[in-house]
């Protein structure tokens, strides 16, 4: 079966700007808030959706990264995964209202290892979930917050998230693929 | 990477991957929580046949750091002429459910044997064999140099167009063999320096320059100047006639040391012999990375048991 | 009564087709179509018939040994290997340094039948170094020892080499030089160069058996003396021997089977199989031997069959014991360095593994090779056959064989000593047959007187 598209550059934008209009609703307003992506393209997510966040509040909210690849509980199952840096920003996370972004919400496991990950490097208030897709699915308690689109999946489909800053075109793909995941 | 036995085996690829996993590792130290699970589970077993404090407390700081399980055996007292004491250690290791052994011997390529033996089916770290290779010293050394050049902008840089200058007893010194292989993989420029004496027949076939006269080696305004421990007892084996002789000729004194370029780098890979091999102002000058060395010892051999040790070719 | 045997169409090393018939230990007749009845009937075809191989360089280890190999088991491996002489060299455990070892060493290999065990004497008592053995004693014990060494070790003092040159020249023996300077090699794991200080390995110099090789030459000269060298593995040492024969110094030479295949290349990676002493050489050194013994520099060659206990192997490089067997994989080893390169023909084999060695040695019966009236020691060989050579195909106690694994030419299919088989179809004949008919032998001998 080829690809489907399900979002194209305009929906993710849409999507974007939504999430970040729901993230300041939910928190009142831009004060204490920090957006952390996961790698790869929740990095990307995350940094977008802080400038869509400083320019709907007028206030600057710091966005940064957080690799969880040492945090994860399938190392030992997969080939070796090279980690990529965990970038905080300053003012660090302590009491701070962190949203964690990434771009498809799956079984849970890599938010499981979020949650660890950003333990180590201190001690938010609040953390909150943003996801761009979820595809249902889910193998532990977890549950997002802020959702760009529900998409319903099978688990032998792909979903595939292309952005422009890193595969140079945008759009959000769905496929059947071999053996499943 | 199944096994870290020499960085002769490293491509320029891999090294980038392992000094850039080390920055990570690096990151993980400066957290509140100095630690993290990814080799939960794991046991790290330090086979030591030779003491060496420094070297096996640091690979103990990386796996505890990465929460890997760590037994530290001291074989010392075994002789290495009882040849079937490491096959017999090994096979010890292999029934106590080592994931990887961290291996110092005094016989060059012992950690060959034992990755080849089939004696025991884990992951193996060349801590430092015989007069062979000391890998994980060339590593922090690399990345001593890489951070010192590109500060937090490291990552994904190599070190093409970097002179470094070895000096000392090249013959002996595993860490001049590991540094040669790598630091040229790298795309660095090294240079020996050392009497006829205590450099290797054949050096001339190696990737080095070599010279005798470190004066004029440290001339040509070297970035990196990298000085070897001189051992007392290669006097007696008449390889120099006298400590003081060593030192005058091919010591880093303060002369020599006001010479060097003001960005470039002083290394030694400890313990050092202040006053002989290198004066205590070099040691101390700003110049000197002789503290980072073993900071960054901790964080390369993170990246180094992280890499071996996770992913599904860690152990069968 | 021992065996008639008749070889029907074998490739003698002429390349000339014979039968060969055997009988009363000796060979009775040579030619086409002999017509004579025979207790045995063998079909050469295909099969080249060589005298019997004589090793001047073997350690059979009994004495003291017998956990790496026994005069039996070595004997053993040597007949497979198409030998039916060795020389055993003396560093036993009591060392073979007096005529009391040396007796026990033949007359064990004489019992069991497989190859005619020739005892070599130490030269210095307990191979010290410091005094001379008694090799007079030695000389004229039953043994009658001719050729004397302390292989393994170099008699590296100036002055007792001379003295050994001249003593032993009394009873018409030689001696037999492991030349390697002791000071130069301390340590010592493999042949120094490049590759051993890439490896971290100390290095074993060529000039360290160039060095005593030039200094015994002159030495020999000086008081007239025979000098033998064993185990040449430097062109260096190629070249210092051509030059004192061409001096006119009596000088003969030796080079292993391994030291005409196998480079220094094989010690990266530290499979401690491949460490020996003298030890691997260069390229251009194995060129060197292989050129030495074509053109006579090199007179013979030798195993230096050195069998190791599993243990002594299975360790780090630095660790293990020097040496490999090869008694079982020699000829095979020969025929793929130096006769499939061309250097050498079958007729020169027979000449350098077994007419000179066995002159060096002074050992009787191989000065015709295979003749109408010469004792019937020779071995049929295939050499059009190749084979990957496995533990399965040992037959002393070592395994520690540098051949594991990879493909040889050539197989021994039949070897006979003195007229009675002790390798049948490619196979040893069982140690009860060989031994009762090497009694028959000696009893057959003595009834002729």
């Amino acid at each position: 079966m080829p690809a489907r598209t399900v979002l194209q550059q305009a929906d993710i934008t849409r999507a974007l700007t939504r999430i970040s209009h729901e993230i300041l609703e939910s928190n009142r307003g831009p004060e204490n808030l920090v957006v952390m992506g996961i790698p790869t393209r929740g990095v990307i997510l995350a940094a977008r959706i802080g400038a869509m966040l400083a320019e709907i509040s007028g206030t600057v909210v710091p966005s940064g990264s957080l690799d969880v690849t040492m945090y994860r509980d399938d190392l030992g199952r997969n080939p070796t995964r090279v980690p990529s840096p965990t970038e905080v920003p300053p003012g660090g996370i302590d009491g701070k209202t962190v949203v964690l972004v990434d771009d498809v919400l799956y079984s849970g496991r890599t938010i499981r290892s979020a949650l660890d990950a950003l333990g180590a490097i201190g001690r938010p208030s609040i953390v909150r979930l943003a996801t761009l897709v979820d595809r249902g699915h889910r193998e532990l308690p977890i549950r997002p917050d802020f959702v760009g689109k529900n998409l319903p999946s099978a688990t032998n489909e792909r979903i595939n998230v292309h952005l422009l800053e890193i595969d140079g075109d945008e759009f959000v793909t769905i496929e059947e693929s071999e053996g499943g995941e | 990477m199944r096994h870290l036995l020499s960085t002769r085996d490293l491509s320029r690829d891999e090294t980038i991957t392992i000094l850039d996993v080390a920055e990570d590792m690096a990151d993980v130290a400066e957290r509140e929580v100095r630690k993290v699970p990814a080799l939960r589970g794991k046991t790290v077993v330090n086979l030591f046949f030779e003491d060496s404090t420094r070297t096996r407390i640091s690979f103990e700081a990386a796996a505890k750091r990465l929460s890997a399980d760590v037994i530290n055996f001291s074989a010392k007292g075994s002789s290495v002429s009882k040849g079937e004491s490491l096959k017999d250690t090994a096979q010890t290791l292999a029934a106590i459910g080592a994931d990887a052994v961290v291996i110092r011997h005094g016989a060059s390529g012992a950690p060959h044997v034992l990755a080849n033996s089939g004696w025991i089916d884990a992951a193996i770290v060349n801590a430092g064999d015989g007069t062979h290779e000391h890998p994980t010293q060339a590593l922090l050394d690399a990345f001593t140099i890489r951070r010192r050049l590109h500060g937090a902008d490291s990552r994904g840089h190599d070190l093409d167009g970097v002179s470094v200058t070895i000096v000392g007893d090249i013959l002996h010194s595993r860490v001049a063999r590991s540094n040669a292989w790598l630091l040229t993989t790298l795309g660095a420029s090294v240079t020996f320096v050392a009497p006829a004496t205590l450099l290797p027949i054949g050096v001339e076939n190696w990737p080095v320059e070599v010279r005798y006269d470190l004066d004029i080696a440290l001339a040509a305004k070297p970035d990196v100047v990298m000085m070897l421990r001189i051992q007392g007892e290669r006097m007696h084996a008449a390889f120099f006639p006298s400590a003081r002789e060593y030192s005058r000729i091919w010591g880093l004194d303060d002369e020599r040391l006001a010479v060097l370029a003001a960005d470039s780098i002083v290394m030694h890979p400890g313990p050092m012999n202040r006053g002989l091999e290198i004066s205590a102002a070099a040691a101390d000058s700003p110049r000197s990375t002789v503290r980072e060395q073993v900071a960054n010892g901790v964080s390369i051999r993170m990246a180094v048991l992280y890499l071996t040790l996770s992913g599904e070719g860690g152990k069968q | 009564m021992t065996e008639t045997i008749l070889v029907r169409a074998v490739t003698l090393v002429d390349g000339t087709s014979t039968d060969i018939l055997v009988r009363d230990s000796r060979i009775a007749e040579l030619g086409r179509a002999i017509f004579a009845s025979a207790d045995r009937l063998i079909d050469g075809a295909g099969l080249i018939a060589l005298p019997g191989l004589v090793d001047l360089h073997t350690h059979l280890r009994e004495p003291g040994f017998e956990q790496s190999e026994t005069i039996f088991s070595g004997s053993r491996a040597a007949a497979i290997g198409g030998f039916t002489a060795v020389h055993a060299m003396a560093n036993t455990s009591p060392v073979a340094d007096t005529a009391g070892v040396v007796e026990q060493v033949m007359s064990l290999g004489d019992r069991h039948g497989y190859v005619t065990v020739r005892p070599i004497g130490a030269v210095t008592r307990g191979l010290e170094g410091q005094q001379l053995s008694e090799i007079g004693a030695m000389a004229n014990s039953r043994a009658q020892v001719r050729v004397f060494s302390d292989d393994g070790k170099c008699v590296s003092d100036a002055l007792l080499m001379r003295r050994a040159l001249e003593y032993v020249k009394t009873f018409g023996g030689v001696i037999a030089q492991h030349a390697q300077e002791p000071r130069l090699t301390e340590g010592a794991q493999m042949n120094e160069g490049s590759l051993s200080g890439e490896l971290g390995l100390a290095g074993w110099p060529a000039v360290a058996e160039e060095a005593i090789i030039a200094r015994d030459v002159l030495l020999a000269q000086h008081v007239g003396a025979r000098l033998h060298v064993c185990h040449l593995s430097t062109a260096g040492s190629v070249e210092v021997v051509r030059w004192a024969k061409a001096r006119g110094i009596d000088v003969t030479a030796e080079v292993t089977p391994h030291h005409l295949l196998l480079t220094e290349q094989l010690a990266v990676g530290y499979d401690s199989r491949y460490k020996v002493n003298p030890p691997l050489r260069r390229d251009e050194d194995v060129r060197a031997v292989r050129e030495g013994l074509a053109d006579g520099t090199i007179d013979i060659i030798a195993t230096d069959h050195a069998p190791h206990p599993v243990e002594a192997k299975d360790c780090e490089w630095e660790a293990a014991a020097f040496g490999m067997v090869g008694l079982e994989s020699a000829l095979s080893v020969v025929q793929a360095s130096v006769v499939d390169t061309g250097l050498l023909d079958w007729a020169d084999i027979a000449r350098v593994f077994s007419k000179t060695p066995a002159a060096i040695g002074q050992l009787a019966g191989y000065a015709q090779g295979i003749a109408v009236g010469a004792p019937a020691s020779f071995t049929l060989y295939d050499p059009s056959v190749s084979r990957v050579f496995e533990a399965t195909q040992l037959r002393g106690k070592g395994v520690n064989s540098p051949y594991l694994s990879t493909t040889l030419p050539g197989r021994i299919m039949a070897t006979f000593h003195r007229g009675y088989a002790t390798v049948l179809d490619g196979e040893l004949v069982d140690a009860e047959t060989v031994a009762a008919a090497a009694r028959a032998h000696d009893q057959a001998g003595v009834g002729r007187g």
